[in-house]
């Protein structure tokens, strides 16, 4: 029987050994003491460079920039800097009304557009106190919508990110996907990537023939594939190696930075607003809410991974008990009427006519709606003056908020963590600079 | 516990400071009459009350008014599953107020973007810069008086913009007018917007004069 060896040790041509020098692992363990609130360092000392990283840069999702302070290959200062993408969608928003705003909530998060499209007609409706008043129908279809977003954008989150880290095929796996989704989509809104499917009060319209045994075909495809995805990655040495103990958030940091999503439950956080202030129908459902426990990159990961097998859960459990009936409040005065007596009858014809020239006419007051985005909380304040459009309508974008962290985060850890960190948050600029 | 209790439980701390609370959809609205007082209430509504979570600061311009802007806070509490939301003034004249970051750390990026899209400074503020528009940009595009279609800016070697081509939008009616043009006038002159849609009506041909000295494109003249 062979003697165990040490890989490490050399072995001369004269039987003498000696250990090769191991190469000390440098991942910093101070991680995240830096303040942010600190004066910043006049001038640089020493060694110290300064990175730009992004705007257009792969791993930054976008048009994120980040201005590094590097020690080495040690961050000591990060700056990220945000409003590439500002499009002014809140000043669009007072302009328009409630309707007219609903293609813009595509823009926000234009990974899983079904849930803008459900958030924001959600928040109109509170508004307009009709939310609970939904016929069951659209409240079914509506959930199974945020569902088929959130598998959509974590499926894409996880493979960028596995990407991000070197490996190449999870993303074009979870890719092939994420086209059925978009399949999905364009038969049941008729676009793929934009897609406005809500309208305040209802849908743009009902499910077509023969989508519901689609979707079913799907959700029995997706589940092989994100068990797949996990044996690409979760035991994976280089993976593991790149995520665990890498960008680690405690719990109440998480909490103080308003950190939402898979990132506050992969800090251990137990808040899904779909159970803590259940809207639609989710309090009819049953779905468990994976949370982290280390708070790094790895169980950030873990979590996206298990709210896709948790969402093939509550899309079943809404096909299975999908009701009939209509899919809009039966209220000329919020959605407008059927085309056909809109040409035959009057009064049909004046509400169709107010609808399109002014809007809902919403009453005063202000309003503030969460709700559970693929991302993190994405809310809606509105305050109305009455009228058709908004006064001001704030959008609260997860990303916005999860962002902020990372001034806090990045210092202490190597340059090339950067991508590890960024993809584990899994952010789109288009909803952070909206 | 629910959010009234915590809401009355607030007003009991600091007498005098907080209106009734407001509730509209089943949410809570405390409304502060000073806003500098607002970081001392902010630190109590963490510590005693539980509200850990800001959920997202806000500004309103209600151009017109006086005090002219609101600060709109969402708290939240992980124990308690509660939401509250506060409400403060400020004037235009004063245009400041202190900052909440040392309470919650993600105050900060909500405190400048105020700033940024609003003007209204926070003091004390570690960090008060621009953080949507660039640096060295001029006005604050979500104040009402800013109009839609935008500013012509140049910063040298930093950015520049346009005004915006609406192309004839937005196109939404205004109710009361006498004719199609006034209900849904090509183009929308911010500086009026705020005022009462009647007497802008009336106002036109003094807007149009007016108009024809800003930045903005002039109003299209429907083609007969």
């Amino acid at each position: 029987m062979a003697e165990a060896r040490n890989i490490h040790e050399i072995v001369a041509a004269d039987g003498s050994r000696r250990t090769f020098p191991q190469p000390q692992k440098s991942v910093p363990t101070a991680v995240g003491n830096y303040d942010p609130l600190s004066p910043p360092s006049d001038g640089l000392e020493g060694e110290k460079m300064v990175l730009n990283v992004g705007p257009s840069h792969p791993a930054t999702h976008g048009v994120l920039r980040i201005v590094l302070e590097l020690d080495g290959e040690i961050i000591t200062r990060a700056r990220p800097e945000v409003g590439y993408l500002h499009r002014g969608d809140e000043k669009i928003a007072e302009n328009f009304t409630y309707t007219q705003f609903i293609p813009y909530t595509d823009r926000l998060d234009y990974l899983a557009p079904l849930a803008n499209n459900v958030a924001y007609a959600l928040a109109v409706e509170k508004l307009l106190g009709i939310d609970r008043q939904l016929p069951p129908r659209c409240q079914f279809i509506r959930v199974v919508c945020c569902e088929l977003a959130r598998i959509s954008s974590h499926l894409l989150g996880v493979g960028c990110y596995a990407m991000d880290v070197g490996a190449m095929t999870v993303f074009l796996h979870t890719f092939t996907e994420r086209e059925k989704i978009y399949n999905l989509c364009e038969s049941l809104t008729g676009a793929r990537f934009t897609t406005a499917y809500t309208r305040i009060g209802g849908l743009s319209r009902d499910l077509p023939p023969g989508w519901t045994e689609q979707c079913r075909k799907f959700l029995n495809e997706v589940v092989v594939n994100i068990d797949e995805t996990e044996t690409f990655l979760t035991r994976n040495r280089i993976f593991v190696d790149r995520t665990q103990g890498v960008g680690v958030i405690p719990k109440d940091v998480a909490i103080d930075y308003g950190l939402t999503g898979p990132n506050l439950r992969g800090s251990g956080v137990e808040h899904d607003l779909r159970k803590a202030h259940p809207y639609l129908v989710y309090d009819q459902l049953k779905f468990d809410v994976p949370v982290g426990a280390a708070g790094d990159c790895y169980d950030r990961y873990l979590v996206r991974m298990e709210e896709m097998r948790q969402s093939v859960r509550i899309v079943h459990q809404c096909l299975d008990q999908l009701p009939g009936g209509p899919i809009n409040v039966p209220d000329g005065k919020i959605v407008l009427p059927p085309k056909d007596r809109v040409l035959t009858r009057m009064e049909e014809l004046i509400h169709h006519f107010i609808n399109v020239t002014q809007g809902v006419n919403a009453p005063p007051g202000e309003i503030y709606f969460g709700h559970e985005n693929p991302k993190g909380e994405l809310g809606f304040y509105i305050n109305s003056k009455g009228g058709g459009t908004p006064h001001r309508l704030k959008i609260r974008s997860p990303s916005f908020v999860n962002l902020s962290i990372l001034s806090w985060l990045l210092p202490g850890h190597m340059l090339s963590d950067v991508v590890a960190v960024l993809g584990s948050f899994d952010f789109v600029m288009g909803e952070c600079d909206r | 516990m629910n959010p009234l209790e915590l809401a009355q439980q607030l007003r009991a701390k600091f007498p005098g400071l907080i209106a009734d609370p407001v509730e509209f959809r089943s949410e809570i609205t405390l409304k502060v009459a000073d806003a500098e007082r607002m970081p001392e209430i902010c630190a109590f509504a963490k510590k005693e009350l539980g509200f850990d979570y800001l959920v997202d600061i806000t500004s309103v311009d209600n151009y017109g008014d006086d005090p002219r802007f609101l600060i709109v806070y969402h708290l939240y509490g992980y124990g308690h599953l509660c939401h509250l939301r506060l409400k403060t003034d400020v004037s235009e004249e004063k245009g400041d107020l202190p900052t909440v970051t040392a309470v919650w750390r993600t105050a900060d990026w909500h405190e400048r973007e105020i700033y940024d899209m609003m003007g209204l400074r926070f003091r004390g503020h570690p960090d008060l810069r621009r953080i949507l528009m660039w640096e060295g940009y001029p006005h604050f595009p979500l104040r009402k008086d800013f109009p839609l279609a935008g500013k012509p800016t140049d910063v040298p070697e930093v950015a520049f913009t346009d005004a915006a081509p609406l192309a004839g939008g937005p196109f939404v009616t205004i109710a009361g007018g006498k004719d199609t043009i006034s209900r849904e006038p090509r183009v929308r002159i911010p500086d009026t917007d705020a005022l009462e849609t009647n007497a802008r009506l009336e106002r036109r041909h003094d807007i149009k004069e007016a108009h024809g000295h800003s930045h903005g494109p002039g109003p299209i003249e429907p083609k007969h």
